[in-house]
């Protein structure tokens, strides 16, 4: 009876300085920056940081997908793939990528390996190039047949993963925009990332791409353009070695519409905005040049 | 061969009872339901990454159900001592062997056949169209990988002390063959020369899994692989199935029990 009752108490005691700990920590916990639980998206709860990586990977998966699954291992020839095409083809990236594409698995090297190649994709294609059994793409460029949109999923994934890459955004929306049609899905999207990560630039000229090339709103594409600049001012020129591909993207899109809308000097600062930052170009040169030209007041007729 | 095929018929009801097909089935038809009803970008027609996460399910649960099958059959025949009246009828240890073979090997391919026509069910409501010759391709590949690992099996549940040594080996050699398998080569060919020399030898002996796995092909929408480019992959495997099966029949023939 007496054990019973020691036991009992015992219990209790260690009840309450459970109870008393639980609490204690918990106070602590919930105050603790590296608290996960404060999140509502479960896969950040389970993998953290993790995401980050599944992310990359479902980034690379989009790029294999465009290339219908024919892309090198680790064990391969990797260095023309060391850029994604995904981003390369949409203007995202000023990397090009080098070496042969087409000879990734380089030469048989033994009747195993000869044989094997007939099992998985082993040449290099790409979705909206002619393959047998696919209807081909449209001469203006459009994915004839709907292959493209087999590449959307895993951006979307990748966006999903990590919302703060502004790459996913602009390149998921040049497929949808340029590549289908797709022109509100890819606003939208490209809103969502600007949410994520806020003042963009390359989200911002992406965005101004939009409005300029499809809702023919140039007073709007100026705006978001102009936006991008300042932002890119405040976020880049500080460090030592800032975007310098979409400050000239920028400027280069703002010049263009100037120049469209009549505004030849604003254009031409554009231009020498440009060729302040970028190394001498015989082509940037040529283009104020031509501008000025257009500038100059016309000689009355004798 | 009527004994064999009379065993490997009571390995088929077995299955048939058993409750891990069903299972893995259910799993796989929900999963790839749960991933179908997500829309992305109001396109409903994309197809490919589900095609590609239906296929992983059923590569998994296929080799899930054939090891796991045939790591049970010898040593469940000897905890159970049912194994004694089984030798004491007119049946050679070398038609049991072969019948447990068959049966697990039939019952895999049969639930294999099921997981297959899912996939093309979920393949065609979405891209609208039907390979039948791919698919039928895929299939019979599959069917053949599975009776290579099959005889595997048999011949680690002789080696092997228990199941879950036996499955846990399967496993690790299968899905290491179907990953670096084709690539042995290449890295031996960088690796120095007695690791390189020891990992080319390796390259030629294992049996090339990675050849019956086709699901890119599928997902990607290529067009089918030669037909005798198909038939010479069907001989390898029965050669290599064969191979492991004599293995296998070389250890039962003069075990104890």
């Amino acid at each position: 009876m007496k054990s019973t009752r020691a036991g009992l108490l015992l219990l209790t005691l260690l009840l309450i300085t459970c109870a008393g700990t639980a609490a204690r920590v918990d106070r602590w916990f919930m105050c603790w920056p590296g608290n996960r639980a404060k999140s509502f998206n479960p896969l950040g709860v389970f993998i953290g940081e993790g995401q980050k990586m599944f992310a990359t990977h479902f980034y690379r998966k989009a790029d294999v997908y465009l290339h219908r699954g024919g892309y090198p291992t680790i064990f391969d020839n990797t260095e023309p793939y060391k850029t994604s095409h995904v981003a390369e083809d949409a203007g995202a990236t000023d990397h090009e990528h080098k070496g042969d594409e087409h000879g990734f698995l380089s030469e048989p090297l033994d009747i195993i390996d000869r044989f094997n190649r007939n099992f998985f994709p082993s040449k290099h294609t790409e979705l909206g190039e002619d393959f047998p059994g696919a209807p081909a793409a449209n001469p203006d460029g459009k994915d004839g047949n709907g292959e493209m949109r087999e590449i959307l999923p895993w951006l979307r994934a990748a966006a999903a993963l990590d919302p703060e890459v502004p790459e996913t955004y602009t390149v998921t929306a040049y497929w949808l925009r340029r590549k289908m049609g797709k022109v509100k899905e890819a606003e939208l999207f490209l809103r969502e990332g600007l949410r994520n990560v806020p003042g963009n630039p390359t989200i911002l000229f992406e965005l101004g791409r939009i409005h300029f090339e499809n809702h023919k709103d140039p007073t709007r594409a100026r705006n978001l353009w102009r936006q991008g600049v300042a932002e890119w001012q405040r976020q880049e020129a500080a460090k030592p070695e800032p975007d310098r591909f979409i400050f000239a993207q920028l400027h280069a899109n703002l010049a263009k519409l100037e120049e469209q809308e009549g505004n030849l000097a604003e254009a031409i600062a554009h231009w020498e905005q440009i060729e302040s930052a970028s190394p001498a170009s015989a082509s940037i040169q040529a283009k104020i040049a031509e501008l000025r030209k257009k500038q100059a007041p016309v000689p009355p007729p004798k | 061969m009527k004994k064999s095929l009379a065993i490997a018929k009571v390995v088929i009801l077995e299955m048939y009872r058993r409750k891990d097909f069903y299972v893995l089935l259910a799993l796989t038809v929900l999963i790839t339901g749960l991933m179908g009803s997500v829309t992305f970008f109001d396109d409903p027609k994309i197809g490919r990454y589900l095609k590609e996460i239906c296929l992983g399910l059923i590569w998994i649960s296929a080799l899930f159900i054939a090891i796991a099958t045939m790591a049970r059959q010898l040593p469940a025949e000897r905890e159970s001592r049912t194994i004694f009246p089984l030798m004491a009828k007119p049946v050679s240890r070398g038609q049991v062997l072969f019948g447990k073979f068959l049966g697990c090997w039939f019952a895999s391919c049969a639930g294999l056949l099921l997981f297959y026509v899912f996939f093309a069910f979920v393949a065609a409501s979405r891209e609208h169209q039907l390979p039948v010759g791919n698919y039928l391709q895929a299939w019979s590949l599959h069917c053949m990988m599975l009776a290579v690992v099959i005889a595997l099996t048999l011949l680690g549940s002789l080696l092997l002390s228990s199941v879950a040594a036996n499955a846990t080996m399967t496993v690790i050699i299968t899905v290491g063959i179907l990953l670096v398998g084709r690539h042995l080569h290449k890295v031996g060919l960088r690796a120095g020369e007695i690791s390189g020399t020891l990992l080319t030898g390796i390259y030629y002996l294992l049996p090339h899994l990675e050849l019956f796995d086709v699901r890119d092909l599928i997902i990607h929408n290529w067009p089918p692989i030669a037909w005798h480019i198909w038939g010479i992959a069907v001989l390898y495997a029965m050669v290599y199935a064969a191979l492991l099966l004599f293995a296998s029949w070389l250890v039962f023939r003069k075990k104890a029990f």
